[in-house]
């Protein structure tokens, strides 16, 4: 079977772009990584790496054609045992007859026809080229589908929007869920004690990365590092995250903090900055509750509660236990729990429900010097709040040089469900609650 | 370069592959020796069903009285029913050259031949004139079809006179008192059923245990119910042992059962199947895997020849037009570097019989035999409303479904007209229909198309008018 390989798109919202450069021509075999081509758009270029192992049958479209729209096939590649069984050499004809390309700019009508109602030829091609890119049915909310192929990837469990259909204009069919489901079977395998559910990277052992036997110890990997590594990996890959860095002054809160750990003396209890930093936390999320909120596939999901996750480290990795509804609670209350809670997640005595779940992350390292850094999003949450060290630095005030105790944090967004103005307005309301917290208790 | 393309053989597998490669830009000629629009158009798919038109309406005239009708004094002019099969050939053949100057298709009346050559073999064509031409193209497409089968060792083989191919049963002089039809599939039948409705008395040999042997058993069972009511004989797994010519007519010697059996008629028809065009074009020279009598190609229709397709009835079964055209497209649109309509797409068949058979996909054993939990149902027309209005209470639908998933594996009919009813089932089975879209189409009351809705549901055991 012919494999085609389609214009990728450089970023999110690049719909077409010149193709620069071929690495290969018909006939030559490339392996997945392979340098192909060279893409260009007005922002960058960039270099297209083979997925797929075989033979180049055609290159359909020409070096140097501007505007070729993303999906678009732009060369073909023959599977193995393609070529085995007939002597031919792969077709280059393709690549003369007729630009199979859909870029308005592509030759059509070979030189051979000249004038020949080049108009009908060039709309049947044309027509049909667009028609014929497999897209990724994620694109859009509506998947095509055969009602078989929707049937029977229900059974296997499959989402059809994972599947790239090969069907007329990307249709799902029956053939394309068969192949999902023996590639899945097979890649669950394959990868039955891999940390994560990316597709297979290609392992490389590190005695083929310089690193020799012997050289180091290997640690068992345990569950939790399991756990770590699974999760983050796919929240750094799937989720598209960016942070947001805000500076807070914090003498007033330190001030404050002084206060209140006196009054709250006779009782035993003690606010931390980080207490202070949840509790914040929780009443600027009622403030800005879009940021208390979690993309899912069938939409946005709005959290009635701030349950605050907040990341412990802990003997051989870290864990995130939760303060429920924390905009409910007063500040003794949050510090209270989160000083038990911490305790216990030290000692592995939390339960599941205590760590399971949450709406929004804190994770500080503060008391460790860091000054700032960003969080990698605790899925299925929108975001993480990266705390950093308070410490004196110079300020500017009325134009002139000052001393104040200041923090940054970070907030990593999901953009799915949290965009910039949305994570702004948040900081921007957390700060006013850090600079002056008298305003946290009304 | 003279050609990007050129075709060999103008079938509905090369003169569709051609106007489809002129659609996309590409410079295209076709090569025929005798006919636009090939056996399809001139000797067979067309000319027959003009024939059977005949024959249908002859035959209804002796069931006018059941509608409050009558007629005196029928007959036949057998020269005038031929004549009309013949001009419709070449009405529909000319429509061919039309269109080959409509899409600026070139064509060369000649017989062609192929030599060494590259990107793809040269094509030699003696034209009718006798003098030669050589073109040189990127892509050649040999579509040259086929013709009957002949088994010459026990004779059976056409004579023009006696012993009739379809060709000679196309046009003959005068209609055959008697007829022996060898081979009982579309071919055999529809000439069998043409001859037995103008009055003639038809005995159809078949080597295999039933007739029409690739359908479905129940559909081969009515059908062969539904042909002796009609007057005419069978005789199933019955080997031809010798067909001789006799000063009457010919006698054809056969084994069934064991035992020895002699039959005489005027005339018989031999119909044991096809072999491909594969003779005098070189392919021998240039070394193309030819396999009984057809060209060897992969999935795209491409040979082992650098260069050299092939499509239709000679690229192997099943020898039906459609299919033929579909083929070619496939080679063109892959030539062109599109990404073509599935090769495998579901094939309906039709034999165009009084009552007509019409089927599509797996038949209930093949099903079967491919692991499927078939889950079938039926209908027959004697309880549907315009059947039973129209006098056309013969036949049934069956369909066969998938246990498991609900895909339509099949469907299978007899009766008036159905072999425009299967495309139904054709469209539904190409689209990935399970059960339940079929159930949720709603059919159009009265029609003989209800019956394949209630063939539907009859196979979730929820068949309404049964
Ligand atoms: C009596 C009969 C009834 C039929 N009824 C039906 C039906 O109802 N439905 C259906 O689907 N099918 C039917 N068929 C089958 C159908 O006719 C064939 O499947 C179809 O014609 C195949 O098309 P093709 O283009 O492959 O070949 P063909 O139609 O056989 O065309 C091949 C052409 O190539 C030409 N040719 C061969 N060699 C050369 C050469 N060296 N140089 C130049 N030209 C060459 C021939 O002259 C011919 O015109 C019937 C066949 C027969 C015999």
């Amino acid at each position: 079977m012919s494999i085609e390989i389609l214009m990728p798109a450089l970023s999110p919202t690049m719909e077409e772009g010149t193709l620069a450069k071929w690495h290969v021509k018909a006939g030559d075999t490339v392996k997945a990584g392979d340098v192909i081509a060279e893409i260009e758009t007005d922002k960058a270029t960039m270099e297209v790496e083979a997925v797929d192992e075989g033979v180049v049958e055609a290159l359909l479209v020409d070096a140097g054609t501007e505007g070729v729209k993303v999906n678009a096939p732009i060369a073909r590649l023959a599977g193995e045992g393609d070529v085995a069984s007939f002597d031919t050499p792969a077709s280059p004809a393709a690549q003369d007859d007729v630009k199979g390309g859909p870029a308005p700019t592509a030759k059509v009508v070979p030189e051979a026809t000249p004038a020949r109602h080049p108009e009908q030829a060039q709309s049947a091609v044309s027509k049909d080229a667009t028609t014929a890119p497999p897209k990724l049915n994620g694109s859009g909310d509506r998947v095509f589908a055969s009602p078989l192929a929707r049937r029977l990837a229900q059974a296997a469990g499959i989402d059809l929007k994972s599947i790239q259909g090969s069907g007329p204009h990307g249709r799902v069919i029956k053939a394309d869920v068969d192949a999902a489901r023996d590639k899945a079977s097979s890649f669950a395998k394959a990868s039955e004690d891999r940390p994560s559910t990316a597709p297979a990277r290609q392992h490389q052992t590190l005695e083929q990365q310089g690193i020799p036997a012997g050289s180091y110890d290997l640690i068992p990997l345990d569950g939790m590092r399991k756990t770590i590594a699974r999760r983050m990996t796919d929240s750094f890959r799937d989720v598209p995250h960016f942070p947001l860095t805000i500076d807070l002054e914090i003498d007033g809160l330190l001030a404050a903090r002084t206060k209140i750990n006196a009054m709250l003396e006779k009782d035993g209890v003690k606010v931390s900055v980080n207490d202070l930093v949840i509790k914040a936390v929780a009443v600027a999320l009622k403030r800005v509750p879009e940021a208390n909120a979690s993309y899912t596939p069938d939409g946005i999901a709005m959290h009635h509660h701030a349950d605050i996750a907040m990341a412990v480290a802990i003997d051989g990795g870290l864990i995130t236990p939760i303060i429920r509804a924390a905009e409910t609670k007063g500040l003794a209350a949050i510090a209270a729990e989160a000083k038990d809670l911490a305790a216990r997640a030290r000692d592995k005595k939390l339960k599941p429900e205590e760590f399971q779940g949450g709406t929004f992350s804190v994770s500080n390292m503060g008391m460790m010097g860091i000054r700032t850094f960003a969080s990698i999003i605790n899925e299925p949450q929108g975001c993480i709040m990266s705390v950093g060290a308070g410490e004196q630095r110079p300020v500017v005030r009325n134009g002139a040089l000052a001393i104040a105790t200041v923090m940054s944090v970070t907030l990593t967004c999901d953009h799915r469900v949290v965009d910039g103005a949305i994570g702004a307005r948040f900081l921007g309301a957390f700060k006013a609650l850090i600079e002056d917290p008298l305003t946290m208790i009304v | 370069m003279d050609f990007d393309v050129i075709v060999i053989g103008a079938g509905p597998g090369g003169y569709v592959t051609a106007i489809r490669a002129s659609q996309l830009g590409m410079k295209t000629a076709i090569v025929e020796r005798e006919a636009l629009g090939g056996i399809c158009l001139n000797w067979g798919c067309i000319p027959t069903k003009a024939l059977l038109k005949s024959g249908e309406l002859y035959e209804q005239l002796s069931h006018l009285e059941g509608f409050g009708l009558s007629v005196t004094g029928k007959s036949f002019d057998f020269s005038k029913v031929i004549e009309r099969s013949r001009g419709v050939a070449k009405q529909m053949s000319s429509g061919i050259a039309f269109l080959m100057k409509k899409h600026r298709i070139t064509v060369f009346d000649g017989a062609a031949s192929l030599e060494k050559g590259a990107p793809a073999p040269k094509v030699v064509v003696r034209l009718k004139g006798g003098e030669k031409t050589s073109l040189t193209a990127k892509h050649v497409i040999l579509a040259t079809g086929a013709r009957a089968r002949t088994i010459p060792a026990i004779g059976l083989e056409g004579d023009g006179d006696r012993v009739w191919t379809y060709r000679d049963a196309l046009a003959p002089k005068t209609c055959p008192k008697s007829l022996i039809v060898i081979g009982s599939g579309a071919i055999g039948i529809e000439f069998a059923s043409f001859y037995r409705a103008l009055g003639a008395q038809v005995t159809v040999i078949e080597a295999l245990d039933r007739i029409l042997p690739v359908e479905d058993e129940e559909v081969s069972k009515a059908a062969h119910k539904a042909f002796e009511r009609r007057g005419m004989t069978f005789r199933v797994a019955a080997k031809v042992t010798r067909l001789s010519k006799s000063k009457t007519g010919v006698s054809v010697a056969l084994e069934a059962g064991g035992k020895a059996e002699t039959l005489e008629a005027e005339v018989a028809i031999v119909a044991v199947g096809i072999t491909g065009n594969v003779e005098n074009m070189g392919l021998e020279a240039l070394g193309v895997k030819v396999d009984r009598g057809h060209i060897v190609t992969d999935g795209h229709g491409k040979t082992n020849v650098a260069g050299l397709y092939a499509i239709g009835d000679i690229a192997g079964p099943p020898w039906l037009a459609h299919k033929a055209s579909h083929e070619g497209v496939h080679c063109v649109e892959h030539i062109a570097g599109l990404k073509p309509a599935n090769l495998n797409a579901p094939i309906p068949g039709c034999t165009y019989s009084s009552p007509q058979v019409a089927s599509v996909g797996l038949t209930e054993a093949a099903a079967k035999a491919a692991g499927h939990e078939p889950k079938v149902g039926r209908f027959p027309f004697r309880v549907n409303g315009k059947a039973v209005a129209a006098g056309e209470m013969e036949g049934f639908v069956k369909t066969v479904f998938d246990g498991k998933t609900g895909a339509l594996l099949g469907a299978h009919m007899i009766g008036h007209e159905v072999t425009e009813m299967i495309q139904g089932f054709a469209v539904a089975m190409t689209l990935e229909a399970t059960e339940e879209d079929l159930m949720a189409t709603v059919f159009a009351h009265p029609t003989m198309s209800e019956a394949m809705h209630e063939a539907v549901l009859d196979a979730y055991g929820r068949a309404l008018h049964i």
